[in-house]
């Protein structure tokens, strides 16, 4: 039986948009799927050598916070300074005691497994980011590439 | 049922890490061997089963006891 494949683009930036795409291309290879997951726009972050991924209240109204402060308290308090860091502290701390995996833990297990990972060259142009700055093990592609693959897969997801 | 060959201690461990690493335990099973693996995720029932479905491998048993899951996987 040939392989199944499935194609990802990953389009954010941020901790908790970080883990559909490593927690489906890690489990889909683990089930013998080829994967690859193309990163555009903020989805560069997850490439990233170091990875500074934050979970910001603000503009999240779906967000359970605790003491039911997504109920009460006031909407412009989540901009403070600091609420954000705040946020994402918490965040990790409740994700660690859950036994969840952290993102650069999903990461690894997906390079492991030979997930292929893209990055979107017009977007590392755009940003001006550095090689140096993503993964070594990972290739520069456009549009074109990544619709090869993507129109031979099993399944198609934008994230 | 009690004969197994190894077993994977995935208690207190969340979706998907429980599937990764019996996935990788497997890897250094052969043919036939049987992983016993104990987790504690309540969505864990559900996925051994699909994982088992499209890897081929068989699962020879499946239960719960006192909140813990007990999966006894055969290496296809």
């Amino acid at each position: 039986m040939p392989n199944k494949k499935m194609a990802i683009i990953a389009t954010k930036g941020t901790l908790d948009w970080a883990y559909p795409p490593f927690i489906l291309a890690s489990t889909a290879a683990a089930l013998g799927y080829e994967v690859q997951i193309f990163c555009t726009f903020y989805g560069l972050q997850l490439l990233k050598k170091k990875l500074k991924l934050s979970v910001s209240p603000l503009g999240n109204p779906g967000m359970p916070m605790p003491m039911g402060m997504d109920k009460w308290f006031p909407i412009i308090f989540t901009a403070l300074p600091g609420m954000q860091m705040i946020m994402t502290a918490m965040m990790k701390a409740k994700m660690k005691k859950k036994g969840i995996a952290s993102v650069e833990e999903l990461r690894s297990i997906c390079i492991e497994a030979d997930v292929k990972l893209i990055a979107c060259q017009m977007t590392v142009d755009l940003f001006d980011f550095k090689n140096s700055d993503l993964l070594d093990d990972i290739d520069y592609a456009g549009a074109a590439t990544f619709l090869e693959f993507a129109g031979d897969t099993d399944i198609n997801l934008y994230i | 049922m009690t004969e197994f060959n190894q077993k994977l201690d995935a208690t207190g461990l969340n979706c998907p890490l429980p599937i990764l690493k019996a996935k990788k335990q497997l890897n250094s099973l052969t043919s036939g061997e049987i992983l016993y693996i104990v987790a504690t995720d309540s969505g864990s029932a559900k996925d051994f089963d699909a994982f088992c479905k499209q890897t081929g491998h068989a699962l020879l048993d499946s239960n719960e006891a006192d909140g813990k899951y007990h999966f006894y996987i055969q290496k296809a």
